[in-house]
This record gives structure tokens, sequence and C-alpha cells, in this order.
């Protein structure tokens, strides 16, 4: 009786689940099986495998690893300066409030900081570096998503921090261990789940970016979320775009499972 | 002062937190090699922060700590010779047993063959023999403490730090382990450094206690000695049951209270000075009131197992406790009987150092403790 009342409750959610997660993902597998004629065939995943979309698809791993990997470098240290804060709560806040900004918004924004004539060029003129191509490189691509990406990977590293027990890091120093090998022995490995958790939420929409690529990297960075937005807007080959996400999707399945909690004997 | 056996020293030391609380103020006191010590006193009275002073985690903002001789101030937590084994126990959650164990080992670089040595027989030191693989979550509360006994032993400290290890277990376990606690420092003749709030811990475990109150050492001694003569109210509130009665000082070993006159064993006291009278609830005895010292009527009675608890009233009102296998009636009118030596007086204010210069003074005259 109860049981099946507390399954009333879950009908709305299911049929979200269904509506917008299992049927786009049907529609997407269907329509990559068929050409731009409307004809049933593999030919969009044999053109997948070849040289072009293979150097496509790591170039967008490559530049994924590089976003990830920066953001892992700065958050790690600032989540860990934000736990020793006396108004943490605040700083955090203040951190996770860019995130709330429409990402259009700031990506114009860097238009405007990097561009020829603005901010950071006018600083370098007047340090007497001079004027630099900085919008439309792998830089300011790179720059530009460690940006964006940065408070999702501030927050899980940073929540792993505040769950670590204190006394743990006593412990160790009382054992013997400096400052460095406290935090590589006992610090690090017991906040590794917020770091996967971090570079999941990093890593996979970095596989997928597309405007940032356009409008930063003025379109010379091209990863499988331009071609993917290409395909479907510019060729109007939807079968080859849907070939690409099926291919993306099949990536954070494997990402998922690769940093996936794996923790032994339930360690908190 | 120091001498050879000192291996800890406070000198006047201070700790002010940065919002200005004081938790400790201007303590001094020798930590001997080879004793069991025990630091007692409610949550809140600075206990926790010498330990952590000497640990190596705070440092003082006044004074000194010696340690062998040498100022330890400002040294790190990891290069001094102590260990702590802490409340939580704290132990690695992503390590076994074993790796726990080694973890001081592997920082000194100990080559693997001597760290499975020294892993393995601290482990049977603390009886957790066969349990090096397991994860620590495998483990109940008991061997959790074990561990992390040994976790801090195996790297052969000089001072072991206990930081109310025997909190979080069951009674029955803790009896045990103070037992075993006991047993260890023996073995191992290094110096234990025990905090607890617990007085039945302390009484039976230390060679030396150190009875603490808001940021003070109020009475330093062998269990007996602060069992047997607190030095002020609070001690002998803290520590064990006790009646604490008004009274005044008539004389040399002779004392004032509940409207009559008694025989004691105190002296060096001022005449008529007013004074507080300690007797311990288990030195009162019960007979017929015409036999007694005191004559009290029953107010309640509780069974407590091994013995009862009575509690009644004196002519002058003041209460009395007692422990008594005899079984009495609520009501009833009894005897009190005591010996001089049951009466302990204290003075007011007394600080440790007078107390101390008195209770020679009149040890010296035959009083036998």
């Amino acid at each position: 009786m109860t049981s099946r009342s507390r399954n009333v409750y879950l009908v709305p959610y299911l049929l979200w689940m269904a509506l917008f997660i299992v049927v786009p993902i049907a529609l997407i597998l269907y329509d990559s099986f068929f050409d731009v004629e409307g004809q049933f065939t593999f030919g969009n995943y044999g053109k997948f495998l070849t040289p072009i979309y293979l150097r496509m698809t790591a170039s967008s791993i490559w530049y994924a690893l590089l976003i990830t990997v920066f953001s892992l470098l700065v958050a790690y240290p600032a989540a860990y300066a934000l736990t020793k804060m006396k108004h943490k709560q605040l700083w955090l806040l203040l951190l996770i409030l860019p995130s709330w900004v429409n990402l259009l918004l700031k990506v114009y924004a860097f238009l405007g900081i990097f561009g020829t004539y603005g901010f950071v060029n006018g600083v370098l003129e007047t340090l007497g570096i001079g004027r630099h191509q900085i919008l439309f490189t792998d830089f300011s691509f790179v720059f530009v998503s460690v940006y964006i990406f940065i408070p999702f990977m501030i927050l899980p590293i940073y929540n792993a921090l505040e769950d670590l027990n204190p006394s743990l890091v006593f412990a160790a120093r009382d054992l013997g261990a400096s400052a460095w090998t406290t935090f590589r022995r006992v610090v690090f490995p017991l906040t590794l789940d917020g770091v996967k958790a971090g570079c999941q939420a990093v890593f996979i929409p970095a596989l997928s970016l597309f405007m940032i690529t356009r409008l930063v990297a003025g379109n010379r960075v091209i990863t499988l979320g331009t071609a993917i937005e290409q395909h479907f807007l510019v060729t109007q080959d939807w079968g080859m775009g849907a070939a690409i996400a099926v291919f993306l999707i099949l990536a954070m399945v494997v990402i998922m499972i690769v940093t996936g909690k794996r923790q032994k004997g339930g360690a908190r | 002062m120091s001498t050879e056996q000192t291996i800890i020293q406070f000198e006047q030391v201070t700790k002010r937190y940065d919002d200005g609380e004081t938790v400790l103020k201007s303590v001094s006191f020798e930590i001997e090699r080879g004793k069991f010590y025990t630091l007692l006193g409610p949550s809140g009275c600075g206990k926790t922060t010498i330990l952590r002073l000497i640990a190596g985690f705070l440092e003082p903002s006044e004074g000194e700590i010696r340690f062998d001789g040498k100022v330890i101030n400002r040294v790190p937590a990891n290069e001094r010779l102590v260990n702590t084994v802490f409340q939580d126990y704290a132990l690695f959650p992503h390590l076994n047993v074993f790796e726990n164990v080694a973890f001081g080992l592997r920082i000194k670089k100990l080559k693997q063959a001597a760290v499975e040595a020294k892993v393995l027989e601290a482990l049977r030191f603390v009886n957790l023999k066969g349990y090096e693989k397991r994860e620590i979550t495998e483990l109940s509360g008991g061997q959790r403490q074990r561990v992390a006994i040994a976790r801090a032993i195996v790297n052969e400290p000089e001072v072991l730090l206990l930081d109310e290890p025997l909190s979080a277990l069951d009674l029955k376990l803790r009896t045990e382990m103070q037992y075993e606690l006991r047993e260890l420092q023996r073995r191992l003749g290094i110096t234990f450094i025990f905090v607890t709030h617990d007085q039945e811990e302390a009484l039976a475990m230390s060679d030396e206690i150190f009875v603490m109150k808001e940021g003070t050492i109020q009475q330093s001694g062998t269990p007996t000695d602060i069992y047997d003569e607190p030095i002020n109210r609070f001690v002998a509130d803290f520590i064990g049951e006790s009646n604490i009665v008004p009274g005044s000082m008539a004389e040399d070993y002779r004392v004032q209270f509940a409207g009559k006159t008694f025989e004691c064993v105190d002296g060096g006291l001022r005449p008529n000075e007013p004074v507080e009278i300690v007797i311990r609830p288990e030195d009162l005895e019960i007979t017929t009131p015409e036999r007694g010292k005191l004559q009290v009527k029953v107010d309640t009675q509780l069974f407590r197992g091994v013995h009862y608890e009575i509690v009644g009233y004196d002519e002058a009102g003041n209460e009395w406790m007692v422990h008594s296998t005899k079984k009495v009636e609520v009501g009833e009118r009894i005897g009190l009987d005591f010996d001089p030596e049951a009466i302990h007086v204290m003075r007011f204010g007394e600080t440790e150092e007078e107390f101390d210069k008195r209770l020679l003074a009149y040890e010296e005259i035959g009083h036998d403790q």
C-alpha cells in the first residue's frame, strides 16, 4: 500500500527522465543511422573513423584535458585556501557567483578584455611590451574555458576538504610528516573523490564546447562540439552530427566509469 | 629545579587565542621520565591545550616549554619526540591496519624489512596480531583504539600523549583498557600523559595527577594524595564523592563543625580560622545514635549495587552522604562514627605551595599518610 503510493510520486520524475533523457538519446541514436538523403546507413560511423574526425576527436580530448588540468591546478589550492578562511561561506559564494552569469555574457566580456584595444593589451603597452594578438589563440581559449569551469572544480574539492577530519592532519604531523608529506599522503588521497567529481564536471562539458571555440578561439580550435553544431546548423547533415554526439555520449560513460567511486572498505 | 629525570618542563606557560580568550594561565610543572601522568579536569579547563602544546599543534603565547632541557616553543610537531593517541583515534581511513601503523616508519624511510618487523611487533604488543590486512572500517572501537596506540608507540617516542582515548568506549571495555594502558606503560617504560575528565580513570591509572580548572593547575600529586588531601572544594568535589561542611579550627588538632568539637590530625592554622571540612562518604560508619559522633536523620537511600548511598541531615542542617553496606530506614535517626584521620581540613584560598608546606610541617609530628 505504502510502496504503491510512493510509486505515484515517482511518476513525474520518470516522465521527465523519459521525455528529456531517454527519448532524446534514442532520437540521436536513430538519426545517426541516416545520411543527408534520409537513407539508412552505417556510413556516418565510417566517416567518423576517418583521419579528419579522429584528429578532431584527439584535439577535443587534448583541449578538454588541458582545461581540466589547469582548472584543477587553480581550483585545488583555491579550495584549500578557502577552507582556512574566516568567512569561508562568503568567499565560496563570491567564487560561485560568476557561474550564475550567462555564459555568453562572460565570453563577450573576455572579447573586450583580450581584444586588440582591450584592457590587457593596454596594460602590456604601458609596460612597454607592446600589443599582442591574444584573442583567437590557444591561450585565450584555454584561459576563458578554465575561468568558466573553475567553480565546478572548486565546489566538490572544497566539500571534500571540509569533510576531511582535521585530526587526521594533526595525526600525520604527529607521526613525523612534513606539511608537504601530510598533503601528499593524507590530504590529497582523502580528497581524491572530490577531485574526481570536479574533473568529471569539467572534462565532460569541455569535450563538447563550441561557443567559446567560435568566439574566443575564432574557430581555430575545432572540437567535437563545434563539429556537431556545424553539422546540425550549417551542413544540415544531422546523421553525421548525431553520430558524433553518440560518440561523445559513449566517451562520457567511459569517463564516468573510469573516475567513478572505487572506494575500498567504505572509507568516508 | 630540573633533574636528570625531568623530560618536559612548563615554565609559566600562558596560551591566549586570537579572540582574547586565555585558556592556560601561567602554568608551571615538570614531567619526569617513565611515569604515568594524568591531566584531569572538566571540559574547557585547559588540559587538552597542554597536550597540544606538548605535541606541537599549538604555540604558547608566553612562557617556555622545555623538552630534555631544550626550549621547544617553536619546534614543529613532526620534529618532536612525542606521539599522540587522539580522542577519535584519527586513523587514516584510506590505509589498512598495517599501513596505518607503518605511517611514521615510512616517513623515516626505514627499509621494508625493518618496517614489517616493527609493525608486527607493535601489533603484537597491543594484542592485534593477525589484523594487519584489515581495513579500519572493519574494526570495532576497542580495536581501533589499539591500532591508534600501536601507530604511536611503533615510533618509540619518549613521551606518549593520550587525549581522552577511552571516552568513546563502553564501560566494560573502558575498565579493561585502563588496566591495559597501565600495563603497557610499565612494559614500555616511557612517559604517558593522559588527558581525561573521568576521575576514576585518573585514580586507577596514574602515578601523578594534575587537577585542572579554568586554565590553572589546582593540585598535583599521587592519586591517594589528591583523594585524601584535596586542597580545596573544587578538587574535593571533582575527585570522588565528598561531604563538605563549613567549620572552624579551634586549635591545632581540634576542629569545630556541626555544632561540636572533634579531634583531627590537621594543624598549623590560625585559632578560630574558618575552614571547610571534607569527610568521604565511605569513611563514615553507621552506628546507633548514642555511639555515633554525629546524629543524622536519614532522608534518602539509594541502592548502588556495591553499597547503599544514604543521605541524611544533622541538627545543624548539614547534608551527609554515607556509603554503607548496611541498610537503614528512611526517616530513621542514625549515628555516624569516623576516625580523626577521616577529617580533612581545607583552608580558604590556600595555594598548592602553602598547602604542601603546611602538610609537611604537621606530617613531621606523626600524621601517617
